[in-house]
């Protein structure tokens, strides 16, 4: 039995605007900017892969299921920049084959910092999944799969039965991410972990023409599919939605090979499609996973160091986290927002140094032309919230 | 492989970027076993030298060896220690490497004027370049320049066409415009392949407004070489789009920075450590920004005030930059020093918390690898060949002086800013070498040698 557990991650962060040591004004974020690439991504991206999905719903009547997370702020953006995307999610929500996840609103690493504003993120983002799909999520994920014990124990606190994680290596070691297992130390909450392999073969190799396994075809993917029979009970598929036309275009056949996927897997009687619930449901957990320090599914090393990395990383989500005192007690609902934006994860992984030289990934999607113009950017703009509270 | 260097400067009598790049080539090149005979325009006073060493024409030396052929000419020349494969050939030219016109005639002046001091008599400048003889002239020591800077360019290619075919060498390496007259003749005469090296072109120097005669001697030097060398992409698509050098004929090979290693010391320092130190160092000149810096410097002020700015070097521009910062209200902070050498320069990095290089049109820029090897965090102008080759910099146009005095008051505002940039530029740096360079330009030779 191999149930294929899709589940797609959709977010797009406020970028910041260029704001100077000059600059006064309490508009920090860049609208048009922001605006421009939300349409693209939903030309891209968005619109097709969605109409995709709910073709390929329909058409295996109810059998092709799959899971999304859209974090508040991309929900917000999509109500300013392109509705029609919205409209187009709850079309898919209402097939009855689509699951939507909680996390944090603002996409950002505040259990890290500060347990109190996690839980109003996690509360906020629950009812906007209730408002716009109906009903309250009942799995969880954290910004970029950033995980550890006392995240999954705390998150069972607040009520939730699943949680999501990364089967790095060094969380698994040889055990398979083809089962449902139990977070170290707590009771009932289920644990479900990325199979990065499979996942990575379609997110990130899938283009690359230097892959051995290239051209990853709809056949070929199905047949490692299979291979899980008798390995294991699921196999998660844990992306970025963007993967979908974004990360990967159009010309590159991505589309082409999910349209043919569930056909291929659908094949063999005993694999079927699952939400993430349904995973987690599917079989007992096979054993505890005990994953003390923090992991994430960011870059080779799986940790903290793609936001966390540099001596400008930490001092700037040190000072943001340092005034949320005042940004509450200040009563002004302005501020809060602008203080919560300043917290999306994307801000400080613009900062980071690994590999700058090389031009890599984190190179690829930053609006800025170093990490370091990122944290002037960013530093810029708090000075000017923190001139805010104080009047 | 023997090289025939026409080159520049040799420390301490270093002026700017050619000597140390003319340097540190020589140098790479003579550890990898090139032969180099190094044509210096300005003899070395002895008491300067304590590790060179004079060699008399007489000295033991293997037949065809290159001591052996220097000692054959009569020549005077010297070796030094760490360069055990070049020999120094000193020829008496006035001119130097950033020489205009009226630099050149008021050092004529100076000189006369010394030897007026000296001789107890009038000194005279004689209007006939000497010709042949490659000694120099008895009588009057100012009598032999050229009494304008063309004149001396020229002369200095007569001197060679005499030393020329006197040696013997596989190819020619001319480094800026000064050299390739006396190059090409030289080239010309003993039909050897000619490299030459653009450390700068007359646009960087004098923007729009060159000097038509500067212009085409470089057009001259770089059409009639067989192979091109720039320091930057910068400067190769200058001599590609302004000179009509066709590309493949240009080589980028980018200079390097000497370290010796040595972890950064602290010093003790005159200013109280709450203020912080903004630094410029280099030619106040045109070319290098400088009034960009003190208007920045001003923008900065407005922000912040325990800061101080510091310019040291000296130049054209500089009764008119001091002018400008007293105008602008801000003559109390801002220190010029004069030019700085040796032991001076290291101090003054050791106390500057930020280098910024605002430069118009810099063909490569060497200080700033050296402010990092000093551990100082670096700002530079994106009109530069240097910022091609760093990524751990902060970059800006060198007209935006807003972004500039943004820029600067990020660093001296935050630590963990100043202290990444230092840290990952000063790792950086270490893929510089000029063992690098030398290899580069050896595979230049290659080319050159078929082209010919």
């Amino acid at each position: 039995m191999a149930s294929v557990c899709f589940y797609f991650q959709v977010h797009q962060p406020y970028r910041l605007r260029r704001y100077s040591v000059f600059d006064s004004d309490p508009y920090y974020f860049d609208e048009y900017k922001n605006a421009e690439i939300m349409r693209k991504v939903a030309g891209k991206c968005y619109l097709p892969a969605n109409q995709l999905m709910l073709d390929l719903i329909r058409r295996h009547n109810g059998q092709f299921r799959i899971s999304y997370s859209i974090t508040g702020v991309t929900i917000d953006q999509f109500a300013l920049y392109c509705p029609e995307v919205l409209d187009s999610f709850r079309r898919l929500a209402d097939t009855g084959c689509v699951e939507f996840l909680a996390e944090t609103f603002y996409h950002s690493l505040a259990f890290l910092y500060s347990r109190d504003e996690f839980r109003e993120q996690v509360v906020s983002q629950a009812a906007k999944i209730q408002e716009v799909f109906g009903y309250q999520p009942s799995v969880f994920r954290n910004t970029e799969l950033v995980y550890n014990n006392d995240l999954a124990h705390y998150v069972e606190g607040l009520g939730y039965r699943v949680i999501l994680g990364e089967g790095a290596d060094h969380v698994l070691g040889s055990r398979s991410p083809d089962y449902v297992y139990t977070p170290h130390g707590a009771d009932h909450i289920r644990l479900l972990l990325k199979n990065y392999r499979l996942s990575d073969d379609i997110a990130f190799r899938f283009s690359n023409r230097q892959w051995k396994e290239w051209p990853l075809t709809a056949e070929k993917f199905a047949g490692w599919v299979n291979q899980v029979n008798g390995n294991g009970y699921i196999v998660n598929l844990f992306m970025d939605y963007e993967t979908l036309g974004e990360h990967q275009w159009e010309d590159t056949g991505i589309f082409e090979f999910m349209r043919r996927l569930p056909d291929l897997v659908l094949e063999h009687p005993d694999n079927n499609f699952m939400t993430v619930s349904e995973a987690a449901g599917a079989c007992e957990p096979v054993g505890t996973v005990d994953v003390p320090h923090m992991v994430s599914w960011a870059d080779v090393e799986r940790d903290l160091s793609a936001w966390l990395g540099n001596a400008m990383q930490s001092n700037a989500l040190h000072e943001v986290y340092r005034l949320e005192k005042q940004v509450k007690d200040s009563g002004d609902p302005q501020v809060l927002h602008d203080w919560r934006r300043l917290q999306i994860s994307d801000h400080f992984y613009y900062m980071c140094t690994k590999w700058f030289a090389d031009g890599d990934v984190h190179k690829y999607f930053n609006p800025y032309e170093s990490p370091y113009d990122s944290y002037i950017n960013f530093m810029n703009v708090l000075d000017n919230l923190r001139q805010r509270l104080r009047r | 492989m023997r090289v025939l260097m026409l080159g520049w400067e040799f420390p301490p009598f270093i002026s700017g970027g050619l000597g140390t790049a003319c340097y540190g080539l020589t140098r790479a090149m003579s550890d990898d076993g090139v032969e180099v005979i190094f044509v210096l325009p300005h003899a070395v006073p002895s008491h300067y030298a304590t590790h060179v060493r004079l060699v008399t024409p007489s000295a033991a030396a293997q037949p065809g060896s290159l001591r052996q052929v220097i000692a054959q000419t009569g020549l005077p020349s010297y070796r030094v220690d760490e360069m055990e494969n070049v020999t120094f050939v000193p020829v008496p030219i006035a001119a130097t490497p950033y020489d205009t016109e009226q630099t050149y005639a008021e050092r004529l002046r100076q000189l006369a004027v010394v030897e007026e001091l000296l001789e107890g008599q009038p000194a005279e400048v004689d209007d006939e370049v000497t010709s042949g003889a490659v000694c120099p002239a008895e009588g009057t020591m100012t009598g032999q320049y050229g009494r304008d800077l063309m004149t001396e360019i020229h002369r200095y290619a007569q001197l060679l066409m005499g030393l020329g075919p006197r040696l013997d060498f596989d190819l020619i390496h001319a480094h800026d415009w000064m050299t390739y007259p006396a190059a090409l003749a030289v080239a010309g005469m003993t039909g050897k392949p000619l490299v030459v090296h653009v450390h700068s072109t007359e646009f960087d120097r004098s923007g729009e407004r060159v000097n038509q005669r500067v212009y085409d001697i470089e057009r001259a030097g770089m059409h009639g070489a067989s192979q091109v060398i720039a320091v930057s992409n910068l400067t190769r698509n200058i001599c590609v789009a302004r000179y009509g050098v066709p590309p493949e004929k240009v080589t980028v090979v980018y200079n390097s920075v000497s370290m010796n290693g040595s972890p950064v010391q602290e010093g003790p320092v005159s200013f109280s450590r709450d203020e912080r130190l903004v630094l410029f160092l280099g030619r106040i000149t045109m070319q290098k920004g400088p009034e960009y810096f003190v208007a920045a410097a001003k923008k900065v002020l407005e922000k912040m005030q325990n800061v101080k700015f510091v310019m040291a070097g000296n130049g054209d521009m500089f009764r008119r930059v001091i002018e400008l910062a007293a105008d602008l209200g801000i003559g109390h902070r801002i220190l010029f020093t004069g030019f700085l050498r040796g032991d001076d320069v290291e101090k003054v990095f050791r106390m500057a918390d930020l280098f910024v290089m605002p430069s118009v049109s810099e063909p490569f820029g060497l200080v700033p690898l050296e402010a990092i090897s000093q551990g100082v965090p670096v700002i530079i102008s994106k009109q530069s060949g240097v910022s091609e080759v760093i990524t751990h910099a902060l970059k800006v146009d060198f007209w935006d002086i807003n972004e500039m005095a943004n820029k600067i008051i990020a660093v001296l505002r935050h630590a963990p800013l100043r202290e990444t940039l230092k840290k990952h530029a000063h790792f950086e740096i270490r893929k510089f070498s000029w063992r690098d360079a030398s290899r580069a330009c050896l595979k230049v030779y290659e080319r050159a040698k078929v082209t010919v």
